[in-house]
């Protein structure tokens, strides 16, 4: 797992090219995208000023790696891509710079993989301030940094007034998976436990109290963050881990079901044992939403052998990503594809995929 | 959580379901057949199944899920109304949350907002009429939706348009009123209901004595419920205590909430705005008299209806969709014809698939396990002819 990192991400360091580009004035035009010396100066500015790294200084179309070093870190590639178009795009715990970071970061190391490089793609709708370009590009440096992955690649395209909502940003990523890591939905088995790595629902909250709809006095933060470091915990600590996915948007109702449904097994889980903030826990009841169904950005769901479950839980715990994880439930034999609820009250209820938006009920 | 997890004790929760099995031991009626026991909310219907209390129940106790959904009693010829409205041009059209996905007969809210129309989510009519002062150039309509617990606040906002003199906001009204759909379920030849959980945020404006004909005139029982489980436990209880002290009277289990004569100054806003129409077309129920209300003249100025062109087209419900006797508690969701087949949340054919509260999506949703239960101990009775009522 330890191997050397290749070495065309070999950060920082000083750009091998210096810069030469400067944008003068406040806001993003149709020719920032028409790719002639404005491009160039948007480009040199902002994130080449920002994600600062040896395989992007040169500017070729594409970023490339030595395949050796790739080889000597694992013995599969692992390649995914997301893209980010959330509203607001500043909001209590992120933005959507470090989103489109720790998303695609965690969509790698949830399949068991070392997330090294990242793409990024920008959408700009014209007339978008470069103060706030800028300060997106520095938030998803950031998070990179945190993330211990580089930028390596990037395309910026400007379109007209509202043929896009302000920034969309897509990236891409690519990791390497070490030998013997065998993680995959299908494997769920009847008697493996299921936990999570911390207090549910914070994100979806934080994303539609930041809509402004509600005003709450004490905003709820996002818990966008890369759950790169947490998941090498907990392999280093279980040799067996059988599912992991991270519970974004659909939140942990999402997952289980798809895991339930691959499997083919049961899912049991713990009204009491969830662990909800008190203020998300509030948010729900007002807007009469299910935080099973809320969208989290730094929230995975593990489910491997009763054996490894107290390895994992205390590997969790003693990581920042992870204090408050907890056992949730259980895989069963029955009912096959279905996640099923015992709910505090002693009764039962089916979990199922959600049928569409979450809307409040209006009484 | 404060003033919450008071009324979600699991302890507190054992000792009532105790209570209740025992009381059904002493009641008479529970030794020839279940008693049936309508929650006329679908707010009550969401808990019970959130929680899984029918399951929890006695055999002798059937819950029947009653009309108190309001979205799901509108008429599909009123959401054509809807779409129309919103795919006026210039028009900002604003609906609660739960209205969006609600089928019309070519179209819902959240389709024609696809399509172009100008459709927002809001939370509370208050929020129009912000949306009206901040866009002076557009009309902005608010769906007025629900029974008499969303009526007020919607009067409130035409009082408080009118006071500002704020010329660019409507309302579509579709408030509806509750006691008269409570007196056509009761007059329904096929009636079997013993006994009803009356609606806590209803009778928080409307008070609970507009319930006593229920127990002097047709000689049913109401309690007036709460909303948390541990509520609809205590009301429960309370109903089949009245069965077996052979009592029938009206009685307020939400008293924290709900004051005897209601809300005045709500009830005076109402009084106000509003006057019942003749009649209204409910889902699944048909027309029922006296059951909606309509913005008197004096507020005209306010009415969308009266201020745009609207089709006000009659839709029949599907043939096949028998929520009518849903909800009258003739039959149960799952032995509807369509139910889970042609008709699902993901492609809802009747008033009930509609809305999470709607007592189909909630089986559909949560109930699936004690459908798989009943499956495996009566092969036939998902089959049943619609008529009966299978046992549990």
């Amino acid at each position: 797992m330890n191997a050397p990192l290749p070495k065309s991400a070999e950060r920082p360091g000083a750009p091998v090219r210096p810069r030469r580009g400067k944008v003068h004035v406040p806001t993003v035009t149709l020719a920032h995208g028409s790719g002639g010396k404005a491009m160039r100066d948007l480009i040199d500015d902002v994130f080449l000023g920002a994600f600062d790294n040896a395989a992007l200084a040169p500017l070729e179309d594409q970023a490339r790696f030595d395949l050796a070093a790739l080889q000597a870190a694992g013995d599969r590639l692992a390649f995914t891509t997301d893209s980010y178009v959330v509203d607001p795009l500043v909001f209590p715990g992120g933005d959507i710079g470090k989103l489109a970071v720790c998303g695609t970061v965690n969509d790698l190391a949830v399949g068991g993989a070392r997330p090294l490089y990242l793409s990024c793609g920008m959408i700009i709708e014209e007339g978008f301030p470069v103060d706030d370009l800028r300060r997106i590009a520095a938030s998803m440096r950031a998070a990179a940094d945190a993330a211990g992955v580089a930028i390596v690649t990037g395309d910026t395209k400007v379109v007209h007034k509202g043929a896009a909502d302000k920034l969309f940003i897509n990236t891409a990523g690519v990791g390497v998976i070490r030998e013997g890591i065998e993680i995959a939905a299908q494997r769920a088995t009847p008697g493996d436990l299921i936990l999570v790595n911390g207090l549910l629902g914070d994100h979806g909250a934080a994303i539609l109290d930041a809509r402004g709809d509600l005003a709450l006095d004490s905003p709820i933060e996002s818990d966008c963050a890369p759950l790169n470091g947490l998941i090498e915990a907990i392999l280093a600590a279980c040799k067996d881990v059988h599912c992991l996915r991270d519970a974004t948007r659909g939140g942990i109702a999402t997952v289980l079901n798809e895991f339930a449904q691959s499997a083919g097994v049961g899912m049991e889980v713990d009204e009491t044992a969830l662990p909800l903030r008190e203020a998300v826990k509030g948010f729900c009841e007002i807007l009469g939403l299910d935080p099973l169904y809320l969208a989290n950005e730094g929230k995975l769901v593990l489910v491997l052998p009763e054996a490894e479950a107290q390895a994992a839980l205390a590997a969790m715990q003693a990581h920042p990503d992870g204090r408050q994880a907890a056992v949730i439930g259980r895989v069963t034999e029955a009912p096959e594809g279905t996640v099923v609820m015992n709910t505090l009250f002693g009764g039962q209820r089916v979990v199922d995929m959600l049928v569409g938006e979450q809307l409040p009920r209006i009484c | 959580m404060k003033y919450v997890d008071e009324f979600r004790d699991p302890a507190k929760a054992k000792v009532l379901f105790r209570e209740i099995a025992a009381l059904v031991e002493r009641i008479e009626i529970c030794k020839r057949r279940p008693l049936q026991i309508m929650e006329v909310c679908g707010g009550h219907t969401h808990s019970i199944f959130r929680y899984g209390i029918e399951s929890m129940l006695p055999e002798e106790i059937e819950l029947v899920h009653g009309p108190g959904c309001p979205v799901c009693v509108l008429p599909m010829g009123r959401v054509d109304d809807c779409v129309a409205l919103a795919e006026q041009p210039g028009v900002i059209f604003t609906t609660f949350g739960d209205a969006m996905r609600v089928p019309g007969s070519k179209k819902s809210l959240m389709q024609a907002k696809a399509d172009g129309a100008d459709v927002r989510m809001v939370y509370s009519p208050l929020d129009a009429l912000q949306l009206a002062r901040e866009n002076p150039d557009r009309e902005v309509i608010f769906f007025g939706l629900g029974f008499e617990t969303t009526m007020p606040s919607t009067a409130l906002t035409v009082l408080q348009a009118e006071a500002e003199g704020i010329e660019n906001f409507s309302l579509f009204c579709n408030h509806i009123t509750i006691i008269p759909t409570i007196k056509a379920i009761l007059d329904s030849p096929d009636l079997r209901i013993d006994g009803f959980l009356g609606p806590g945020h209803v009778s928080m404006v409307i008070g609970n004595r507009p319930y006593e004909f229920i127990a002097e005139r047709y000689k049913r029982p109401v309690v007036v419920a709460g909303f948390e489980p541990l509520d609809i436990l205590q009301s429960i209880w309370m109903l089949l205590k009245q069965f077996q002290e052979g009592r029938c009277e009206v009685e307020n289990q939400y008293d924290r909430i709900v004051p005897g004569d209601g809300n005045r100054e709500a009830l005076e806003a109402v009084a106000t705005v509003f006057e019942l129409r003749e009649f209204f077309e409910w889902r699944g129920l048909g027309s029922i008299d006296h059951s909606g209300v309509r913005i008197r003249e004096a507020y005209a100025c306010f009415d969308a209806e009266r201020k745009f062109p609207v089709p006000q087209l009659k839709i029949a419900d599907p043939k096949s969709c028998q929520c009518g006797e849903v909800l009258k508690g003739v039959i149960k969701p799952w032995q509807c014809k369509v139910f889970g087949t042609a008709c699902t949340p993901e492609t809802p054919m009747g008033a009930l698939m509609v809305s999470s509260e709607g007592a189909c999506a909630a089986y559909h949703n949560y109930g699936r396990l004690d459908l798989a239960k009943r499956a495996t101990a009566q092969p036939a009775a998902a089959q049943d002819s619609a008529g009966e009522v299978a046992p549990r």
